[in-house]
């Protein structure tokens, strides 16, 4: 497929929002959809933004192609302010930059080729140069043979692949997904992520991905913003918000696309078989921890077997934790622990006979609005609840013996 | 009997003309500016295209106020008018003006009522692409409803027709005054029949030409 016409240089602002904020309604109705937004997204970076529904992340995406009009603030794309544009201007900067959409929002009137010359009858293309255009385009999608179906015709995947060929028609250098694969099955979501990939790749597009779906930035996304209540409140490199996450809402969309560390019924369950101590061992990209923890086994004399956990991997690096039970008295196992966190990231699970918490894990497991499970809720051990934070905070030291 | 109707076919014939020609120019005219009202009552509603509170108020009135006014009525209260607009009160043209001017109104429901149904997002994405107002109307909104629009202009085909019956009031003619003054009015119940025969064949053809052409369009 032809190239793009030229962008801004990789690494460049893209699209630079600058307290940006949207209010709809107004007095005792209004809705703060957008509130206090700055973000800048760079030129050839594929940026997440996830929230719940409601947490304005549509809006948000909305506001860079100017269907919607901000507040107050300023959205930039590729150096040009939108802030007060006549509509007129807009529909230009709309037309070179990209959208689809979770229900493809496809026309049913038109056939397949219909649909993606459309943005090109839009733009005054002749009927020869769309002709060709359109074939180049459905030939990078795969849907060659589909040019003259009717949208009813094809499948949830097939439709959103017409639906970037459509919003790729006219070479446009950001392309805008809102909940893309929402609408899509796990093996059809896998297929169009991976067409997003080779967008960003062969074409160089600035893409800006919308989801409610941690997988979906975990594969697919550079950078990642976490949205709530309109309000951006974590944004970074996806590696480092999955390893480290500090915003609640992060923690726990983080927990909803890793499974490697036990929920609070599964550490249940697995204190039933093991009674011995566990700890969950973080391993991360260059870390030397999953070598480590075995040399630092070996070299303590402590037996430890693998109970739960998993690898992946977060913007095509690795990822995860391994949780393990370690039999051995308990001062070789405190400088064990010791030795092991200069290497890793470790979390003390405690025995079964005295059961400390793993914080994330707890985090992941409550309800979006972050209500942590109050007191009575039916907790492993009696340090649950109210004491628990301190129980973590100073559980290895006084309960085990030091670190 | 037999004479009779030696006299009464060309009469019969005569309604049959004046009636498709009452029907025809009202749909025509009444039809295209039906839509047009219906556009905008549509791309002006809050939320929509061209969201507009005081114009979409203000159609949205109007609308409401003509409809109900039984039409017979209508066609009398729009009398100064007609004799504005065509120069006299009485004939086929005299009531093909109120008649046109009813299913305009009409239409303008009905377009509208259609138009609902399009999936937003459609229109959404459309603007995406940059397209203008004007193009997404004429490209997005009416091919997008066409098949709905056709049967809603059949259901007013029908509709038109049976307003039409009272074109005999001004002496505009037509089936429904051929019916009453040959039938009716001379105790001649097989002149209602045949003229009911008529009606109702020419309504099955035109149903059956709006299903034909809808299911032709309809690509979902």
């Amino acid at each position: 497929m032809s190239e793009n016409t030229a962008g801004p240089a990789p690494g460049t602002p893209a699209i630079e929002l600058r307290g940006v904020s949207k209010t709809f309604g107004d007095g005792e109705r209004a809705v703060h959809a957008v509130d206090d937004v700055s973000l800048t997204i760079r030129a050839g970076e594929i940026f997440g933004v996830i929230g719940y529904s409601g947490a304005g992340k549509s809006t948000l995406v909305r506001l860079v192609n100017a269907l919607e009009t901000v507040t107050a603030g300023s959205v930039v794309v590729e150096g040009t302010d939108l802030t007060g544009l006549p509509e007129r201007r807009l529909r230009g900067v709309r037309a070179r930059i990209g959208m689809i959409f979770q229900q493809f929002n496809l026309l049913t009137s038109r056939t397949v080729a219909g649909n993606v010359a459309y943005p090109l009858k839009v733009a005054r293309w002749s009927k020869e140069e769309r002709t060709a255009r359109v074939a180049e385009l459905l030939d990078f999608v795969g849907l060659a043979d589909k040019a003259k179906a009717y949208p009813r015709q094809l499948s949830g995947g097939q439709k959103q692949r017409v639906g970037i060929a459509r919003a790729l028609a006219t070479s446009p250098t950001i392309l805008l997904a809102d909940e893309a694969t929402s609408a899509l099955d796990p093996e059809t979501t896998r297929d169009v992520l991976a067409l997003l990939r080779r967008v960003n790749a062969e074409l160089g597009l600035t893409i800006v991905v919308i989801t409610h779906e941690m997988d979906v930035v975990r594969s697919l996304c550079d950078r990642v913003a976490v949205m709530e209540h309109g309000k951006v409140v974590e944004v970074g490199d996806v590696y480092d918000v999955f390893s480290a996450p500090s915003a609640d809402a992060a923690q726990r969309f983080v927990g909803t696309s890793m499974h490697d560390r036990p929920s609070p019924d599964a550490l249940a369950r697995l204190r039933e078989r093991h009674p011995g101590r566990l700890v969950t061992v973080g391993v991360r990209e260059g870390a030397s921890s999953g070598t480590e923890l075995f040399r630092l086994l070996r070299e303590h004399e402590v037996d430890g077997s693998v109970v739960f956990g998993g690898i992946s991997e977060v913007g095509q690096r690795p990822f995860g934790s391994i949780t393990v039970e370690l039999v051995a008295p308990d001062e070789r196992i405190a400088t064990f622990l010791a030795a092991l966190r200069e290497h890793a990231d470790v979390v003390d699970l405690g025995t079964a006979a005295r059961p400390v918490d793993d914080p994330r894990a707890l985090r992941a497991a409550s309800d979006p609005q972050g209500e942590r499970p109050g007191p009575d809720d039916d907790g492993p051990g009696d340090l649950y609840g109210t004491a628990r934070d301190d129980v973590i905070r100073d559980g290895n030291l006084r309960n085990f013996g030091g670190a | 009997m037999n004479r009779d109707w030696s006299t009464l076919w060309p009469l019969l014939w005569e309604a049959f003309g004046q009636t498709l020609q009452m029907v025809t120019i009202a749909l025509l005219t009444g039809g295209i500016a039906g839509l047009a009202l219906g556009l905008a009552l549509y791309v002006t509603r809050p939320g929509n295209l061209l969201a507009n509170k005081a114009v979409f108020g203000v159609l949205n009135v109007v609308v409401n106020i003509v409809r109900p006014i039984p039409f017979i009525i209508f066609v009398t209260l729009l009398g100064p008018v007609t004799l504005q607009v065509v120069g006299t009160t009485l004939g086929t043209e005299a009531f093909i003006f109120p008649l046109s001017v009813m299913t305009a109104f009409g239409t303008s429901r009905i377009v509208e009522q259609n138009l609902v149904g399009i999936d937003p997002g459609v229109v959404e994405a459309a603007r995406a692409m940059g397209a203008s107002s004007w193009r997404i109307i004429t490209t997005v909104l009416v091919p997008e409803a066409l098949a709905p629009l056709i049967l809603g202009y059949t259901f007013l085909f029908i509709a038109v027709l049976d307003m039409s019956a009272i074109a005999g009031l001004i002496g505009g003619g037509g089936l429904g005054d051929f019916a009453l003054r040959y039938g009716y009015q001379r105790y001649n119940w097989m002149v209602v029949l045949v003229t009911v025969a008529v009606i109702i064949v020419i309504v099955q053809v035109v149903q059956w030409l709006g299903n034909l052409l809808a299911r032709k369009v309809l690509h979902r």
